[in-house]
């Protein structure tokens, strides 16, 4: 009974995360929108545009490889596999022993690798040029998220996902500072890695500083879409990772019962929308990085997870 | 003392040594006198909280004293003197941001192995506060060696002095009048550093100090 639930948990939490991603994409642009004065597209937008797409016939390179071809599904699934890991609404998920955050990291690195293998594969230079920068960024942000890992692993003595959210709703551990700097810097590595502004400029095509949209450029009709879908999942899963990992009140946790669950589910949408709202205030409020200070910009993340872990052993009681 | 005020000063004195990485990460004369002026209000805000905790009045005095002078009349009057002496507005450090702050990382390490030993008596929050204004006056004197422009140079020595406060503040006992004096006596630095800008400027067209050690007379 218990294992049932616990698969229909994880079926749930697989669907949400899919459907809710391209919403939170589309809430974030209507309130960016809003904000700059314009009337905006409605928060539906994005799911239309992917259900448009998977109508449309893909358009392949003659010198495509299989490879380039396969990426769209690999990405995809890793992603959406990893969005799985993170419990969003419940901590009871059939998934929840393997949440590890170290297999986190590594279905995302997976996922970034194929994206930057079929960024190169067409041959296009604006392709190689984006997997270029993705890779540069990638170098300084998975270190510092693993510095993140580390200082939460340290606090909390695991790197579940599931443990982690059940040990801060059952005694709370108060403020730290370790927790303070390891939030910002998990900010600042989920800004990078979702190419978001001042990383990196979401809304634009055929700019010389874009690094996501430049690697994806050759990609078209279903391919197109599962690569935007994988996109809007990985987003969500920041999101996720972040009120998972600091913010988990209203979660549920085993035991607890159908109201629980839904209440989870109520608190994760609120989550969404509040994390929206405040990444799109920032993203008015701020200007696009030159590319040359993404190297400081993520390198201050990863100093900061340092700091962090290092402030651990000054703390009381690790 | 109970849980919830240690872990809300605790928070306050990181948000300072954060303000100095800020500090250490600005290439922006503004945005830095902008940054400079939210760590004396989280340092003021830090002194007004210990003294709610340990209800000690004079840590009042302290907050005023740091609200008022760094956080808005310092910046003010910095942020004038950058306007009429019309100064190149981006910060030119003598090596770059990312080794900085790397050096103010290590910095930091450098001052909890300090501290770590010498108060291995002492309560959680002591041990932890005299690592934070350790680590906080060693970026300000980072800051003062790494930047070629007096401005951010004067920023610097002033983010020392919040360090200094901040020490004060952790330790409990320290009578106001040396406060005040490190108050006043910052307060007059200012003044001097504020002449000096204008003389250097006058004498030599410039701010950047590197333009007057060939006055030093030590070279040939």
């Amino acid at each position: 009974m218990t294992f049932a639930t616990a698969v229909l948990l994880q079926l749930v939490q697989l669907l949400v995360m899919l459907a809710v991603a391209p919403l939170l994409i589309g809430w974030i642009r209507w309130v960016k929108s809003r904000l700059v004065g314009r009337r905006g597209a409605s928060p539906l937008q994005p799911w239309r545009d992917i259900l448009r797409l998977l109508r449309k016939e893909p358009v392949l390179a003659h010198q495509a490889s299989p490879l380039f071809r396969a990426s769209p599904y690999l990405i995809f699934t890793a992603i959406w596999f990893a969005a799985a890991l993170v419990p969003a609404f419940s901590t009871d998920l059939a998934l929840a022993p393997t949440a590890d955050l170290i297999a986190l990291i590594g279905f995302l690195a997976s996922a970034r690798f194929f994206l930057a293998l079929a960024g190169m594969d067409v041959g296009t230079s604006f392709g190689g040029l984006g997997s270029s920068r993705e890779m540069l960024i990638a170098a300084l942000a998975e270190p510092a998220m693993l510095m993140v890992v580390f200082s939460v692993a340290i606090l909390f003595r695991t790197t579940s996902l599931a443990e982690i959210a059940a040990q801060i709703l059952s005694h709370p551990v108060g403020l730290r500072i370790s927790l303070a700097l390891a939030l910002i810097s998990l900010l600042m590595v989920a800004i990078a890695e979702n190419a978001r502004i001042p990383v990196d400029n979401p809304a634009t095509h055929l700019e010389l500083t874009m690094v996501h949209e430049a690697m994806v450029l050759e990609y078209s009709g279903r391919h197109l879409a599962l690569i935007e879908a994988a996109s809007h999942v990985k987003l969500t899963l920041y999101v996720g990772l972040i009120a998972c990992v600091f913010f988990p009140w209203g979660m549920a946790t085993p035991g607890q019962g159908f109201a629980a669950g839904l209440w989870g589910l109520l608190t994760f949408g609120f989550k969404l929308v509040a994390a929206g709202t405040l990444l799109a205030l920032f993203e008015t409020s701020i200007a696009k990085m030159r590319v040359f200070r993404y190297g400081e910009f993520l390198g201050g993340a990863l100093l900061l997870s340092l700091l962090g872990a290092i402030f651990l052993y000054v703390s009381r009681g690790v | 003392m109970s849980d919830f005020a240690y872990d809300a000063s605790h928070l306050l004195g990181a948000i300072v040594l954060l303000m100095s990485f800020a500090l250490l990460y600005q290439n922006r004369l503004f945005s830095l006198l902008h940054v400079y002026s939210a760590q004396a209000l989280t340092l003021a805000a830090a002194a007004a909280w210990k003294g709610y905790a340990h209800d000690e009045t004079h840590l009042y005095v302290t907050a005023g004293l740091t609200l008022i002078l760094k956080a808005i009349i310092i910046p003010i009057a910095l942020h004038r003197i950058v306007v009429k002496l019309d100064i190149h507005r981006a910060v030119e450090p003598a090596m770059s941001i990312g080794a900085t702050m790397i050096a103010g990382v290590s910095l930091v390490t450098l001052s909890i192995l300090l501290v770590l030993p010498v108060t291995a008596e002492a309560s959680a929050l002591t041990r932890e506060d005299m690592a934070l204004s350790l680590s906080v006056v060693l970026l300000g004197l980072l800051m003062m060696i790494s930047r070629r422009n007096a401005v951010s140079q004067v920023v610097g020595f002033m983010s020392i002095e919040n360090g200094l406060i901040l020490a004060a503040v952790g330790v409990a006992g320290m009578p106001l009048i040396v406060e005040m004096s490190v108050a006043f006596s910052v307060m007059v630095a200012f003044i001097i550093f504020g002449i000096f800008l204008f003389d250097i400027r006058e004498r030599f067209d410039s701010l950047d100090i590197q333009k007057i050690e060939q006055y030093r007379g030590e070279q040939e």
